[in-house]
This record gives C-alpha cells, structure tokens and sequence, in this order.
C-alpha cells in the first residue's frame, strides 16, 4: 500500500496484533474489525480492558461501533477532511510530539520555492495530460547534495510550515459541513487523539478496505500516517497504523508480487523507461537509504529464476523480464477494459469470481464473453466460470472456451499464509485433496513443466526467457505433489555454489554467487530442514486470564518471536527505532528497542528496525544511527510524500457525490482519478440518483461468497440479501423491515429486501439532509446454497490513480418498494 | 496422575468446547475414561491456518486413519487462543458437509464448457492441462512484442491476463509470478486491488 509505503518505507501494517494492547486510543476508520477481522478484535478489547479509549467513526453504527467508547458517524468518502481536521488541531493546539517531528520526518526539509497550492490544486498540474509535473515538489538541496532544512520548522518554505497552511482551513465547522460530524463531537475527538501526541502515549488507527476503496484511498490513508507522524505514534509500542487485510493471504501474494507493478520484495517491475539492469537499478533505487542494498536482492532473484543463464555478460537476465509499455496500467480493471478492446483474448482465474467481486460487474461479466479462453481454478463452480449462464447472456453466442480446473482445498495442502501483521505461518495438510482436485501450485508446475516442453526445441530468443527458466519443483515421492520445501528454500535464498540456505537478507550478493526468490522473506529457511514459518514456540502466559502482556520492563516475550517468522528478519513492530528517544533511550511506555552503550549495538524485546550503527554517527549506505525509517531516504518519515495525485492528502468528493466540494471551488473531485471509456461505465448525478450508497462484507461471508455460501454452516447463519436503510428514510417511502425494494445507480439495478435500521442516521452535510444507505456484497445468483443478486452491479469503477482501486465505498443511488417478482 | 488442562484434552480427546463442561477435578478421571473412544481419541493434531481473512487464526485437525474428523480452533496460537469466527469454525466443510460426507458442491474433476455451449463437459485432469498449455503457447506467440519502436528488448504479452489469488499459499504465489514473469505476461493481479 503506498499510502503506508510512500510515508515510512513499506507497505505493511506496522504493528503486530499483540502489541495493540498497549494503546491509549483505538481509532476504528476504514474498519469494522469485529465483523470483518472478528478474532483481532479480542487484541483491540484488550486495549479497552487496559483502559484505551476505543473510538469507531463509521457511517454505520456496526459491532465494532458496539463495542467503542464512541461512535462518530459520518458521510462515507470524507475521511481525508477529517483527518486533515485532525492534523489541523495538533498543530494549532501545539499538540504534536516536536522532537519525534523534527529528528524523525522531513518536517524540516524545505521544499522547492516554486511549490503551490491553490484551490485543490497542486502546482505542475497539466489540464490536458490530466497529470503533475512533479519538479516543484522536489526538496532543495545544498552542493552537497544533502537536502536543506530547518530545525526550528518556521522556514516557509519547510514542509511543516506547508501543512500548516494547507490544513488551516480544515476548521472544526469545515470538517462538520462536509463529514456531517456535529462540531463538537469532532473538537472531543480531535482533543483525544491528540493527546497522544507527547512521548509515553500512543494512538492505534485501524483500517481496512473502508480507506482504499475510494477515488483517494491512497491519500486516505496518507492522512493518517502524517497524523500519526506528528503524534509520534510510529514505532513505538501501541502506536501504528494496522491494515487489516481482506483475504487469509493478501500479504503474501503482494509480497511475492502477483502484481503487475511489482516484483518479489517490492523490487518494482522494469518499464520501456529502462535500459538496462544498471538503469533499472539507478532510476528506482532510494539513495541514502536501505534501499541502496537493491542490486544485491533484484540480482539475486534473477539467479533464482535463470540460474545459470544469469550472468555478469547478459546483465543477469534482466531483458527476460517483461517491460510494461511507458505510461501504460495493467490492472485489475485494466484487464476487463482489455478484454473489451480486443486485446487480451485469454485469462487465467484463480481463486477469486471477478463476475461477482468486481465492481461495475456487468462491464465484468460482458468482458468475459470476449474472450478466446478462460480458465478457472476453484473449488466451486461460480459466476466467473459459468459466466455464459448469467441473466442476459446467449450461450449459443457466446465463443469462450472455459476450462475449470478442482482446486485443492485449504485443509487439502500445505503451504504458508502471511497474515495482516506480516506474520507467515505453516499450515499442514490435514487430508488428500478429494477427488481429483489438485493444489494451485501443482497445476502451476504442470503447465510450466509442459511449456518447456512445447519450447523445448526452440531457439528464438523471445522464447528462452521459458527455456532457460529453473523449474524443478518435483516432488520425487508423490507425484500428485511439488516439493514445497524447495520453493521455500528458494524464496529464502541460497548460497548457488554449495546451494545451503543463506541464513538472511543479509548474506545475499549483486555478483551472482547468491539465489534469491523474495530477499525480505530471507531467513525464512536459514537451514536445510529448519522451516522457521512452523516454529510454535508461544511465550508462557503472564497474566491470570491466558495472556501475555507487555512489561515496563521489556521482561516479557509478548511478541512471540518464537511463534511463525515475521518479515522481515522475523520483526514484529517495523520502525521500532522510533520507541528510543534519538540517543536510543526507550522513550515509549513499553520498550520496544534501544542502544546498548556498553555491547555497542541495537537490542530489545524486538529485532531492532536499524542499521548497526550508534546514534550520532551515519551508516555507510547513508542513514544516521537517530533515525527510524530506514527504507526512506536519510531515514526519515514522509510526512511529504510525492505520489501522482500530490505531494500531501486533501480534501476532493467522491466521484459520485451529493455535494460540491465545500473546500475547493474549481476542484470537486481528485483531478488525476482514472475513469474507463465503456458503454458501461456510466456515472450519475444527485438528482437522480439522492442517496449516499455504501457497501460491506458481514462476519459470516467473505466477498463474492464462494468460500461461505458454499458451506451450509455459513449460508444457513447469513441467508439473504438486504439493504440497510435508515428508519426515517423507510418511513418517508413506505418502506417496512422485509419488504422488497430495488436499488438502482447508474450502472443498473438489485432486488434485495429493506433492513430498515437505526443504525444509520441521516446527517447534515453543506447544510441539507442527507440519506445514507448501506448493502453488504456476498450473494451472486447461480452458486452457493443461498443466492442474491450482485451488489457489485451499483458499483462504479472509478479508481484511485497510485493503486487503481475502486470507489465501491460510495456511490449514488436510488431506491422503490416493489412486489417480490414485480 | 498430574494433567494440565491441553495435555488433558490431548489424551481423552476432548474437544476445547466440550471442556468447559468438565468443572471438577474428580470428575476428570472418570470422564476420561467415558471419552476414551470419542471421535478425536487417539487422532493426530494437524495444525493449519484459517483461509478467509488474514488474522491469521490458528486450525487443529483432528485425522485419523486419514479421516478427517474434526477441525477446531488450536489454543497453542497466540494470534487467535483457540477462538475462531463462524467462518473459521466452518472450515471443516471445505472437504465435508456433514461427518465422512463431501461437500456436495465441490467441484471434484476437470471439466470443459466449448465455445457455443451451453453445458460443461467432463475432461481428464491431463488433458486439461495439455490444453491449457497449448492455448497459452498459442496466444503467446500471437501476440509477443519483443522489441518496443525503438529497439529496445520488452519481452511481453498483451494478450493473457492471470487474475489471482490472495487465497493461495506464498509458495503457490512464488509459482504463478515466475511462471507468468518469465511468459512475458504483463496483466497479473490479485485480490489486493479489489
Ligand atoms: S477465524 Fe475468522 S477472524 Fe480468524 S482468520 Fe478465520 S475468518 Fe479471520
């Protein structure tokens, strides 16, 4: 995620589950944990229990809101404005935590004289290329080539002064006119969550997909970290910012890169912008940063996949690897829009029912029909794969050829899962797959095995980067099976000429003589036979109710560093540096790490985040022993962090919006948002289409409902689709609890039946009444033991320009009582 | 004899729910004995993770004689103690609807729908694959571009786009984008951009 990324380094939650507990304040926004994460949700009520102030701003009063101390309600798609107003009371109330500020972030950088900011606009915006020209975003730095700042942060031009002008105008009655949170609940809020800004306190906030599914999910998200910047909640222990992830194993199949942007470790996929390896290498490498280490971890995973092809005389490989046109996105919405153009003509699906899941599904579903072929990969048969049996479709028309191949099932193989805290963990397989199912990573080693073989006698070079591809993944004892342990041995990292694991990152070389397939997974495997994913060592409980909870005195194991292997180098809090004070003092309430004066290094109840050197002194790759944020230049924080839609967050409306943006006149929406020339991406108004809309997933279903209709416990528990409307609004058309009523947007039109709720209220937004009204996402028509119709076909897609995600957490809509049928 | 509470369950074969019910510490013994042949006794613990969202919630199976017979929440897993949500306890009907009885909507062959039809048809696993093979190979090589305008080596495919999955393994994952990469393929994405 770069809204994480851009700001501190890496993408990843920054915190671990169990060190939740030590917060003073829990901000829920972006998530409804109890619903969607239930089983973190214990670590949060443990917060509670140890006194925390659990806060839920929501639209929907849900469980998570249950359980708070405080329910905020507000308009879905204003959570830059309120963050924004959030970063405006610290800095006018003097509530942030200075030295963290100072000696941790770029506050202190100054930024080029030419930089603007005028009504909702960046300087360097090009009208006609809808783009930024970056150049006045630039810090400005001295002959050295060392940045230019100041400490005391009243420069104009230092990027502290910047934000203090640019939130300025986020007043509390600003962020109540558009949020619709009465001014004084959010002066309450703003007052106790800036109190944590002071060393010994710590914030937590919490998000999930109620942050990245928005035109500005990027910048959502950005807000926050910049909040919790100057706060000083990074690093430290209770502090942080904890994505939750939506799928058992999103975490790992964006390390491992099933993305087109990227590859394994966060490497970045090359482009027609780069030469060569060296080029590649000198145009995406953070200087002054960990990053510096970049050639030895990319050249090391070109030897893991071309091994002895690789050489020193051919760069390695590195003209085998794809190179994404210039400018061109590869998505996942992308790839519909392709489809739809002609261009992409097959498509493999593992794993997932785009038909349903998708936004703007029937764009989805009419894309499919075009293509030449199709396979699917799953364990059910769903809309994706039956596509051709859909409401509207002609089979007799239809030319797709559909392979659907038995997947294994989760308790049928083995293999590890990285969860939402980077914690990878070992499953074993309890049965054989049933019938003639087979795990995804078998069917994937099969087709590879018979693409060699179809391009075995081959000679064009367009053809070798197969050829000469290491794929040895047999498993000499089962035949039905692959040889896990070699691919993790490889993903680990290998020494090429003895082949022994290298027992990290660490070891890993930019000469060839090291093999690595993901370098921050290193040390995974750091032995022949030792599997540190299937490590089970659980520190002994310390308190009466079965816990283990943290110590002042850093006593207690309460990360469990013995349970599974974080990444990287098995580190639960990243940037914990920042707990130390910058001599390396722990200065928050639990010590995380510190500098031991008398050893001569880092140490702690963590695996310290920092180079081995001492506060006061700089590590040759350029970051000072006093800075936490190593995979950023100079180590410091990026509370100014230029990304395609701006160097800082700011308020724009949803793409489909009740109101005009009441902060910016010429700018209503985020200008560099990435909408689709299609029949089918149609987009409507307030008049037509009155109420705020909003979706979301319910505790007993998982997305498009392929892995929870299909099992009877589940579709039993949660049966049928609905709409949350709120009583006032159900009151006004007539509307009873279980009555039939059509939502329509611009896309099209769902039967479901009226919840009529208190659970969302209408709120004042620009001075009028507005409705808001809510519908989870699970059911679909043709699969599983309940059925629905596809909420997914309200959703628009309009997408955020950084990751391409979709705005389906809000949208316009209208709504009618009908007659079942009618 | 001296039994902790998981040792305990371990040898009777208790489930972690049915423990609450055992209270007193003279009863143990006897119920022990009763539960001697319950459905777990004597099954191995297999351990495993919960495949729907990413807490990362600890499975025990419990299999015998390559019977799965139960799954439930491992106690051993700091992340989760033995809890797990109505989706995680339902993970055992992946394989099984009831006891010994496959889900009934598992799809357990390969199959194959033919352009224009409107029915799948049942294709041996092999061939399945052979086809699959054949049809990438076949577009591949349709639609390579090796060179951009200007000379310059791009390697890549426009026309297979691979969609998924957040719900497979690492090592499952470290497959598919070596495998694509290496094809040339471009369009690869999963859940995260959803
Ligand atoms: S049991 Fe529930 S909370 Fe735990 S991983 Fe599974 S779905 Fe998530």
């Amino acid at each position: 995620m770069p809204g994480l990324g851009t700001s501190f380094g890496r993408g990843a939650m920054t915190t671990a589950l169990w060190d939740i507990p030590n917060a003073d304040v829990v901000v829920f926004m972006g998530s409804n944990a109890a619903e969607n994460h239930p089983i973190s949700f214990k670590w949060f009520l443990r917060a509670k229990q140890k006194g925390a102030t659990v806060i839920c701003v929501d639209p929907r009063y849900n469980r998570t809101a249950s359980k708070a101390d405080w329910w905020i309600p507000f308009r879905s798609g204003t959570d830059t404005a309120v963050l924004g107003g959030l970063i405006n009371y610290a800095i006018t109330h003097n509530k942030f935590h200075r030295e963290y500020v100072v000696k941790y972030t770029n506050a202190s950088l100054l930024v080029h004289p030419d930089f603007r900011f005028d009504d909702g606009l960046f300087s360097g915006w090009d009208p006609e290329a809808k783009k930024y020209d970056q150049s006045t975003w630039a810090f400005q730095t001295g002959p050295d080539g060392q940045p230019l700042s100041d400490p005391t942060l009243e420069h104009p031009q230092c990027v502290f002064q910047h934000i203090k002008r640019i939130y300025a105008e986020y007043t509390p009655e600003k962020v109540s006119e558009i949020s619709g949170i009465p001014v004084d609940d959010f002066i309450k809020f703003a007052e106790t969550v800036c109190a944590t800004g002071t060393a010994g306190k710590s914030a937590v906030f919490v998000y999930a997909m109620g942050w990245t599914q928005h035109t500005k999910g990027v910048q959502n998200i950005r807000t926050a970290t910049i909040l919790q910047m100057l706060l000083g909640n990074i690093g430290v222990a209770g502090g942080g910012i904890a994505a939750l992830r939506g799928h058992a194993n999103v975490q790992g199949a964006t390390d491992l890169a099933v993305l087109y942007h990227d590859l394994p470790g966060y490497l970045g996929q090359p482009t027609e912008a780069h030469k060569s390896l060296s080029d590649f290498l000198a145009k995406t490498t953070t200087k002054n940063s960990y990053w510096e280490n970049k050639p030895k971890f990319l050249i090391s995973l070109l030897k893991a996949w071309w091994g002895e092809h690789a050489t020193a005389e051919n760069d390695f490989c590195f003209d085998y690897l794809p190179k994404m046109a210039a400018g061109e996105t590869y998505s996942h919405y992308d790839i519909f829009q392709s489809i739809l153009d002609g261009r992409v003509k097959g498509l493999i699906v593992v794993g997932q029912n785009p038909a349903v899941g998708s936004a703007n599904a029937r764009k989805v579903q009419a894309a499919l029909a075009k293509l030449d072929w199709l396979v699917v990969s799953d364990l059910f048969l769903n809309e994706t794969s039956e596509f051709w049996k859909l409401e509207g479709m002609n089979p007799a028309e239809i030319q797709t050829e559909v392979i659907l191949l038995p997947a294994a099932g989760p308790l049928e193989k083995e293999g590890s899962f990285t969860n939402t805290h980077r914690l990878i963990q070992w499953k074993h397989k309890m049965i054989e797959p049933m019938g003639e199912s087979h795990s995804d990573g078998w069917y994937m080693v099969q087709i590879g095995k018979r693409l060699k073989q179809l391009y075995a006698d081959s000679t064009a070079a367009k053809d070798l980067p197969i050829k000469h591809l290491v794929w040895d993944y047999d498993d000499p004892d089962n035949p039905n099976e692959f040889d896990h342990l070699k691919v993790l041995k490889e993903i680990n990292g290998y020494d090429v000429a003895t082949g022994k694991p290298v027992s990290g990152f660490g070891a890993l070389q930019d000469d060839g003589s090291t093999a690595c397939g993901c370098w921050i997974y290193s040390g995974i495997y750091p032995e022949e036979g030792v599997n540190k994913a299937d490590a089970r060592l659980r520190a002994a409980p310390n308190r009466p109710d079965g816990w283990t909870e943290a110590k002042a005195d850093g006593s207690a194991d309460y990360l469990h560093l013995g349970w599974g292997f974080a990444w990287p180098a098995n580190r639960r809090v990243i940037y914990n540096r920042a707990s130390a004070d910058p001599s390396g003092k722990p200065w928050s309430k639990v010590p995380l790490v510190w500098w031991d004066e008398a050893e001569g290094k880092w140490t702690g109840v963590d695996v310290p985040d920092m180079l081995p050197v001492a506060p006061g002194q700089v590590h040759a790759v350029g970051v000072p022993g006093d800075t936490p944020f190593i995979m950023k230049a100079w180590g410091l924080g990026g509370i100014w962090g230029p990304l395609p839609d701006g160097p800082l967050p700011v308020h724009y409306e949803p793409m489909e919006s009740p109101t005009p943006n009441l902060l910016y006149r010429k700018q209503g929406t985020i200008p560099t948002m990435k909408i689709y020339d299609s029949e089918f991406d149609l987009f409507g108004d307030p008049e037509r289409f009155p109420y705020v809309a909003t979706t979301y997933r319910l505790t007993e279903h998982l997305t498009s409902g392929v892995m929870t209709r299909t099992l009877p416990y589940l579709a039993e528990a949660f049966a049928r689709h609905f709409c949350e409307i709120p009583r006032e609004l159900a009151q006004r058309e007539g509307i009873r609890n279980g009555d039939w009523v059509e939502v329509e947007s611009a896309r099209g039109k769902v039967r479901v039946q009226a919840m009529v709720t208190n659970r969302l209220r209408p709120l004042r937004i620009g001075g009028r009444e507005t409705f808001l009204i809510g519908l989870p996402i699970h059911w679909a028509p043709n699969s599983g033991h309940v059925q629905g119709d596809i909420t997914n076909t309200l959703t628009p897609q309009a997408v955020d320009v950084n990751v391409q995600i979709q705005e389906s957490k809000v949208f316009l809509a209208n709504l009618r009582k009908v007659s079942v049928g009618g | 004899m001296n039994l902790n509470r998981r040792e305990f369950l371990r040898l009777s074969g208790v489930s972690a729910a049915g423990a609450a019910l055992l209270l007193f510490a003279e009863e143990r013994e006897a119920l022990a004995r009763d539960l001697k042949e319950s459905r777990i006794a004597r099954a191995k613990e297999v351990p495993s993770v919960c495949p729907h969202c990413s807490v990362g919630c600890g499975l025990i199976g419990y299999v015998r004689e390559g019977q799965l017979l139960q799954v439930e929440g491992n106690p051993d897993s700091p992340v989760s103690e033995g809890s797990l949500c109505p989706k995680g306890a339902a993970t055992m009907q992946f394989a099984y609807d009831g006891v010994g009885r496959p889900n009934p909507l598992r799809q357990l062959t390969a199959k194959i729908r033919r352009p224009g039809s409107d029915r799948w048809e049942e294709i041996g696993i092999e061939e399945a694959l052979d086809r699959i093979a054949r049809r990438i190979k076949e577009t591949r090589d349709a639609s390579f571009v090796e060179r951009n305008a200007d000379g310059l080596v791009v390697n890549r495919t426009e026309s297979i786009a691979h969609i998924g999955s957040a719900c497979i393994d690492n090592e499952e994952c470290y497959l598919v984008t070596k495998l694509m990469r290496a094809l040339g393929v471009v369009y690869l994405e999963h859940h995260a951009r959803i």
